[in-house]
């Protein structure tokens, strides 16, 4: 085999109480397309950030041409041909998409900026990349995926030897997937090598040829693709053997609903939101809303919640018609609402874990009151047990939690209200493995065992085919189909966004 | 030891250290710094008690400020509104030359701190209601108020001849210390109190972080928001109070003059961070404190009034740079390399043995 692009040997990392990477190794070919994986904290992100410069090792070395090279910052990274392309697309909104790609280092002319060049390269640049727009629009006209291509334009201009890709494909679409995995192979084909991070097991079977298994910090083991089936990746990830992921792969019998009516609505819409959507939602029963992003599913689960008004048709808890004017007015109906966007509008990031669990039943009591300091205590400790929240006390920071361990804190704050009726959107997205398939049954069992309602809105089919009761389907902000028992399944869920056409 | 390390990482440790290390050098250099006397009639007396009467008043405003802040926003409105304050109170007592009050004191007071709260309801409006960003929105209040202060006085100076306003700001006969000094430490615990038995402090910190997720919690953002500048309207009219008792007059060009400035850098100084969330309301009070220690320090040494801003910026900058993140964390490198050292010495000990 040809000499490695990049070697990293013996990487240490020490955060405060904890060891993040321990002895991790991680070899890398030009190219190839190699994977990164782990559960949420298994140490990823931290590897791929000390490989960038944005956290100092403390251990180990890194090799990029069989040189050996010390990245300090980012831009000491970059200037060494690292590129990255983060999760969550970290351009200027307000900048062009020109200006966004040349930011730091635009083409001079005496002294000046060439925009005349900038517009010309950034043009050619995207036509590479199969994207032909505007390029002197300011960014937050185009739509994410197209953002994330102004990303990896950005990033591959720089002469890179080696392109980082974290999470690249959660917000996209499979067309828009499909198009990004098609540039990535050119890149592979010019002989970049490129580390992709997924959570999206299919993706990484589709894209890659060797995948790197980190566990808590720890170097599991380096395969080829080909060579590993999905079951044992998965077993290596979590630590367990073979047949205990087969088990937790088989879901428990769903709940089945009862036939007393929680919510309903009839013909409801929201201005320039939601056209029409009636459905039913029984105590007991988890239902899926199901749909392609933008078709409604997530603006219907905030009408629930008071947070896009009801203006044509009507809504019913509990048979009474009712206005739910604001979140606090659903929370009275005892509905709970885990937002699709943890980051944006979940978490308080500078809150402990215990007053980010408590929050919600504390607006619940009221401004003027307290909860105990000793209940809250109680509180925290019993969620941080029942949903095994990994965290290092309760007065740790939620910032500081991987994605998972953060959305469990969300929903122990729902929990924690007691509520009759639980939305969760999006509850897995950019969760490992693991923790998605807890959610999941979590979601089933507090069905059956306490009857609540609950909603589950997710972009992966199976995960919905496999947890919800009834599945309503979504298009252009209308129900189109309602599906329930055997009719739930990927097949039947995509002929009904399809356009139900047989 | 493990209490020394809880209190070298509190957030309240640099501002104590800060004024510490102001107190020491007075304690040095200034004559007598520390000397406090009792007079016969059993009030005490010197400069430290000096500071602390002095500072009541920014210790207030700070209060208000530090909450404003806390939600991520700004009220540069207080001096103009202790200027209103200060106003109003004159002016209903009145100037008249043979020491009677046109209006009873306790009802002109009512009114002139009720000015305070009029005028952080209108700042609340802008900033919760419509939305308008907080120093836009207090930026009205703050140029328009000395000119309201200015209507109710006609322009004039109004100098009150009534005796009993001018205890306010004085030693009521009896008492050890200047009233304004109980007014602080009544409002200081009236907020202490208020933030340990509600969860008004918790929602203001959620407020502040992230408004998105505190508004999908249920917490009512604008309610929140429109409390905290009604609170510091309240704290300014306060403060309007016991300024214009200290020199018996509204002057509505001076009165509460850059106490905006000041109040806001107490709390920076206090290490509550402008951009909002988590908030220290002792840190704010010792920033107050040390704002004055380092103003009577430097008079003593006899800097002159107008040499005095220049001064006055250096020490804050040194100040605040003690206090910056790059400092914290060359701290922070110098302590752990202190114990990584104690390691190796350790290990090497053992070596050896």
């Amino acid at each position: 085999m040809a000499a490695a692009l990049l070697e990293m040997r013996h990487i240490d990392k020490v955060f405060p109480g904890v060891k993040a990477l321990s002895n991790v190794d991680f070899t890398l070919h030009a190219g190839e397309i190699h994977s990164l994986m782990g559960e949420n904290g298994a140490g990823k992100s931290t590897l791929v950030k000390v490989l960038t410069g944005v956290y100092p090792k403390d251990g180990g070395t890194i090799h990029l041409n069989g040189k050996e090279i010390y990245p300090k910052t980012p831009k000491d990274a970059q200037e060494e041909g690292i590129s990255t392309v983060y999760q969550e697309v970290n351009l200027c909104p307000n900048l062009t998409v020109a200006e966004n790609i040349f930011i730091g280092r635009e083409p001079r002319r005496f002294g000046f900026i060439d925009w005349k060049e900038v517009n010309r390269r950034s043009i050619e640049l995207l036509k590479k990349l199969d994207v032909d727009i505007d390029v002197s629009k300011t960014l937050d006209n185009y739509p994410v995926a197209i953002q994330q291509m102004v990303a990896i334009a950005r990033a591959v201009d720089v002469d890179a030897k080696i392109l980082i890709l974290d999470e690249p494909t959660s917000s996209l679409n499979e067309v828009e997937t499909e198009r990004l995995f098609r540039i990535v192979r050119q890149l592979q084909k010019q002989g970049m090598g490129i580390i992709f991070i997924s959570h999206f097991l299919e993706q990484i079977y589709e894209l890659c040829d060797h995948i790197t298994i980190l566990r808590n910090g720890e170097l599991v083991g380096s395969y080829e693709v080909a060579k590993l089936p999905r079951l044992e990746l998965i077993a290596k990830m979590v630590g367990k053997n073979l047949n205990d992921v087969k088990d937790m792969d088989k879901m428990a019998e769903k709940s089945v609903p009862s036939d007393e009516v929680f919510i309903e609505t009839n013909h409801a819409a929201s201005t320039g939101q939601i056209k029409d959507v009636s459905l039913q939602i029984h105590k007991g029963e988890v239902i899926g809303l199901a749909g392609l992003l933008g078709s409604g599913r997530t603006e219907t689960a905030e009408m629930m919640f008071g947070l896009k008004e009801v203006t044509g048709g009507s809504l019913k808890i509990n048979g009474k018609d009712e206005k739910l004017s604001n979140p606090m007015a659903a929370m009275k109906e005892k509905i709970a609402f885990c937002p699709e966007d943890r980051k944006l509008s979940g978490i308080i990031g500078d809150l402990t874990v215990r007053e980010n669990i408590i929050l919600a039943l504390q607006a619940m009591d009221g401004m003027f009151t307290h909860i105990p300091y000793s209940k809250q205590v109680e509180l925290a400790d019993k969620f941080i047990d029942k949903l095994r929240i990994k965290v290092s006390d309760r007065d740790q920071l939620i910032k500081n939690l991987s994605g998972g361990n953060q959305q469990k804190v969300i929903i122990a704050r729902w929990l924690a209200t007691q509520p009759r009726f639980l939305i969760l959107d999006e509850p897995t997205r950019g969760i490992d493995v693991g923790t998605k398939t807890e959610i999941q049954k979590m979601a089933v069992e507090l069905a059956k065992n306490e009857g609540m309602s609950v909603a589950f809105i997710s972009s992966e089919m199976d995960e919905m085919v496999r947890t919800c009761s009834k599945l309503v389907v979504m298009r252009d902000r209308k129900k189109v189909a309602e599906l329930t028992g055997d009719q739930i399944s990927s097949d039947g869920v995509m002929e009904a966004i399809a356009g139900g056409e047989k | 030891m493990e209490k020394l390390k809880n209190f070298t990482s509190s957030s309240l440790f640099l501002p104590i250290v800060a004024l510490a290390v102001l107190l020491i050098f007075n304690g040095i250099f200034v004559e007598d710094f520390f000397d406090i006397q009792i007079t016969e009639d059993g009030r005490l007396f010197g400069r430290v008690i000096d500071i602390l009467t002095r500072s009541s008043s920014l210790v207030i405003l700070s209060l208000g400020m530090t909450l404003v802040i806390a939600t991520s926003g700004i009220d540069i409105s207080v001096g103009a509104v202790v200027a209103i304050s200060a106003a109003v109170v004159c002016t209903l007592i009145g100037g008249r030359g043979d020491g009677v009050a046109e209006t009873p004191m306790a009802l002109a007071m009512l009114a002139s701190v009720g000015i305070g709260i009029l005028c952080g309801i209108w700042n609340g409006i802008l900033v919760a209601k419509f939305k308008i960003q907080a120093v836009v929105a207090t930026l009205i209040l703050m140029t328009a108020g000395r000119g309201i202060a200015q209507l109710l006085t006609e322009g004039q100076i109004v100098t009150v001849y009534y005796k009993p306003f001018a205890s306010i700001a004085g030693v009521i006969p009896g008492m050890p210390l200047p009233t304004n000094v109980f007014i602080a430490l009544a409002m200081v615990l009236l907020v202490v109190f208020v933030m340990k038995k509600t969860s008004i402090g918790l929602f203001i910190q959620s407020v502040g972080i992230n408004p998105t997720a505190a508004k999908y919690v249920g917490i009512n953002v604008t309610l929140v928001l429109f409390l905290v500048y009604a609170f510091s309207g309240f704290c300014a009219g306060v403060t309007g109070l016991i300024e214009s008792s200290l020199i018996r007059a509204a002057d509505a060009n001076n009165a509460g003059l850059n106490m905006e400035m000041d109040a806001i850098l107490a709390v920076a100084l206090g290490g509550t961070l402008l951009s909002g969330g988590k908030f220290y309301l002792g840190g704010s009070v010792i920033g107050a404190v040390t704002i004055q220690t380092l103003t009577t320090t430097l008079y003593a040494l006899g800097v002159s009034a107008d040499q005095l801003p220049v001064v006055k910026a250096i020490a804050v900058i040194a100040i605040c740079l003690i206090q910056s993140k790059k400092a914290r964390d060359l701290f922070d490198k110098w302590k752990s390399g202190r114990s990584a050292k104690a390691v190796t010495a350790d290990a090497k000990a053992v070596n050896k043995a």
